[in-house]
């Protein structure tokens, strides 16, 4: 096993780093929460479905009494309305991992695409899209997802993380556009030119592979990025209109006065996982930059 | 340099046409109609017609073609007229947002430029403390990736709540009218530093971070390894890698703007600190959709004009900026 892996030596590197594995481990966990969630949530509300509450599974029943703290029938307590917290906790994570995984998706796809065309076509070409880059990268973003949530009547889960992957790509475009440039110029890539290899298979043979591990990283940092800005646009009002998230958890409790009231189980679990979430996606993307940058790995 | 600025400029000029046309558009186009909303909340006001005949006549004009709208709303938007609005009728949202605009720069300039020099100074010290180095850097990772809104709750939670310091709502005290005297300074002053601090702190992670970076880049860097072998202090070759590393930072700062601006939105919402934020979020839950609006463009402009400084600031402090720039880096 270990042979096998120091002929794969970035995978040895990934796999030997401690803050690789340890934020990796933290995002499975935190995965494993929201797969498992609901079935915890049976465990955790046996006492309402035993006694034939059946809602008791929607987080947006009001079952329990308002404002308890947590306890064994309610693992983190309730808010003003007789909602189990754990409960839309895991719900929330759902949606947040998800709009994680399809916000950023798109984001790094969209940056990829045009910052790839405009680095390694250049010209005309290369002129408009840094302009439309530049223009994208000055307009706060948030603003614009503000602007475009507040004429939507019905939003879900979907639509929000359409438009946060559709705002969030210019860095991306900025940056894969410079990494493009730097590895057109390198030696193989004019050997294979100069060899009359073509196009497509020098974009995808000789540029592609040296950009797969940059490519990952920045798929993590835009599945960071797309959780705090669906966070944030929850907590204004702007969230899914149906159903529960962790930013809107977090707006109830600032409108109910939780603050006030010291509700803190109310006000610390949302805030905590995602600032842990983001945490370890950063230590992974860190982890990630010293297994696949020699200069940075510690020997 | 001329051609640097003039290049900076179009793409401003660009951005901000954008942004207005934007600001005209998705009311417009968006699914379910949202003008005929807005005109049916206006008709349950008084003094309906009134309005309807003002603004909405000059500005919207549903019965003329598009392109027309469109130079209406131009027309509009140049006399300073956002509409009016609902939630706080019939004020026009021109002056609404006017009487915010004290509290976000008191507010934003003083946390964004201590944050940035603080942020910086700590960054560079990391760099070469190992002890630091292990023990603040790892936590200002965790408040970079905090929600700025998050962190506000549990200040205003911490400091309002279990220990009762500060006053977690408002920018004054509510048997106060502001005036120019000592006691409502002093009461603005005592408002004001729960918010100022939850900015202070969050953005503070992020600088730091980014100059610890640089400056480790930096003094691996050939310059610095010359200046090593000729025998130089320390001290002096932190200060020519300081030098060096500050300029992605002011770079930094523009990138970060937009980002900032959105924090202190959410942040103004959790201490109900009446600046853009809060109004915003009152427009939001009013369903006001003229100060939304004026809401966005009033953002969109501040942060362009602030890039724009950001941008002239930099050529102040780096001059090999016009040549860099031209050969397209």
């Amino acid at each position: 096993m270990k042979e096998w892996l120091k002929k794969h030596d970035t995978l040895y590197f990934m796999l030997t780093n401690k803050r690789f594995v340890g934020g990796m481990i933290f995002i499975l966990s935190m995965v494993t929460l929201a797969i498992l969630g609901p079935w915890l949530a049976k465990i955790e509300l046996r006492w309402y479905l035993e006694n034939g509450v059946k809602e008791a599974l929607d987080p947006t029943a009001n079952i329990g009494i308002p404002y308890s703290p947590p306890s064994s029938q309610h693992w983190l307590g309730t808010n003003s309305f007789g909602q189990d917290v754990f409960l839309q906790l895991v719900y929330g994570l759902r949606s947040s991992l998800l709009i994680g995984i399809i916000g950023g998706g798109l984001a790094t796809f969209i940056g990829l695409v045009v910052g790839f065309v405009s680095g390694y076509s250049g010209g005309m070409i290369d002129e408009l899209l840094m302009m439309l880059t530049n223009i994208m990268l000055v307009i706060p973003t948030m603003a614009v997802l503000i602007i475009i949530a507040a004429y939507l009547p019905y939003r879900g889960v979907m639509i929000e993380s359409v438009i946060i992957g559709f705002t969030g790509w210019p860095w991306t475009a900025r940056a894969v556009r410079s990494e493009t440039l730097s590895l057109k110029s390198r030696g193989f890539v004019h050997l294979a030119r100069i060899s009359a290899v073509k196009p497509m298979r020098i974009i995808f043979g000789e540029i592609a592979p040296n950009m797969l591990s940059y490519v990952f990283m920045v798929f993590i940092l835009q599945f960071g990025g797309s959780i705090l800005a669906a966070v944030g646009l929850d907590f204004i009002g702007l969230g899914p209109t149906r159903g529960t998230s962790l930013g809107l958890m977090l707006q109830q409790a600032v409108l109910w006065n939780a603050i006030q009231l010291g509700m803190w189980w109310w006000i610390i679990p949302p805030g905590a996982i995602i600032t842990a979430l983001v945490a370890a996606l950063y230590t992974v993307n860190t982890g990630l930059d010293e297994a696949f940058n020699p200069k940075l790995r510690e020997m | 340099m001329g051609r640097y600025l003039s290049k900076k400029i179009t793409i401003y000029v660009l951005t901000f046409f954008i942004a207005v046309t934007l600001d005209w558009a998705i009311p417009r186009f968006m699914p379910g109609n949202p003008i005929s909303i807005l005109v049916s909340r206006f008709s349950a006001l008084p003094n309906a017609r009134k309005v309807l005949t003002s603004y909405f006549t000059q500005s919207f004009g549903l019965d003329k073609p598009i392109l027309v709208q469109y130079l209406n709303f131009w027309k509009a938007f140049f006399h300073g007229d956002l509409g009016i609005s609902v939630y706080l009728y019939p004020k026009p949202v021109i002056d609404i947002i006017k009487e915010s605009l004290p509290y976000d720069i008191a507010l934003l300039l003083p946390s964004i430029t201590l944050s940035w020099i603080f942020g910086n100074w700590l960054g560079a010290l990391a760099a070469k403390n190992r002890i630091l180095d292990k023990t603040l850097i790892p936590v200002l990772y965790v408040f970079t990736a905090m929600p700025y809104f998050w962190f506000a709750i549990i200040i205003a939670w911490i400091l309002g709540v279990v220990v009762p310091i500060f006053p977690i709502s408002g920018a004054y005290s509510y048997s106060m009218t502001p005036e120019l005297s000592w006691t409502f300074f002093l009461d603005f002053l005592y408002h004001w530093f729960l918010p100022f601090l939850t900015l202070f702190t969050v953005m503070l992670g992020g600088w730091a971070i980014g100059m610890r970076n640089m400056i480790i880049y930096e003094i691996e860097a050939n310059y610095s390894r010359y200046l090593e072998s000729l025998g130089s202090s320390d001290k002096l070759i932190l200060r020519y890698a300081f030098r060096n590393a500050v300029l992605p930072q002011v770079t930094g700062l523009a990138l970060q703007l937009g980002t900032i601006v959105a924090g202190a939105l959410t942040t103004e919402m959790v201490f109900s600190y009446p600046g853009i934020g809060y109004l915003l979020l009152q427009g939001i839950l009013h369903q006001d959709y003229f100060l939304i609006q004026g809401c966005f463009l009033f953002i969109v402009l501040s942060v362009l004009a602030a890039n724009f400084l950001v941008d002239l600031i930099y050529v102040i402090i780096d001059p090999r900026v016009r040549y860099s720039y031209t050969e397209g880096a």
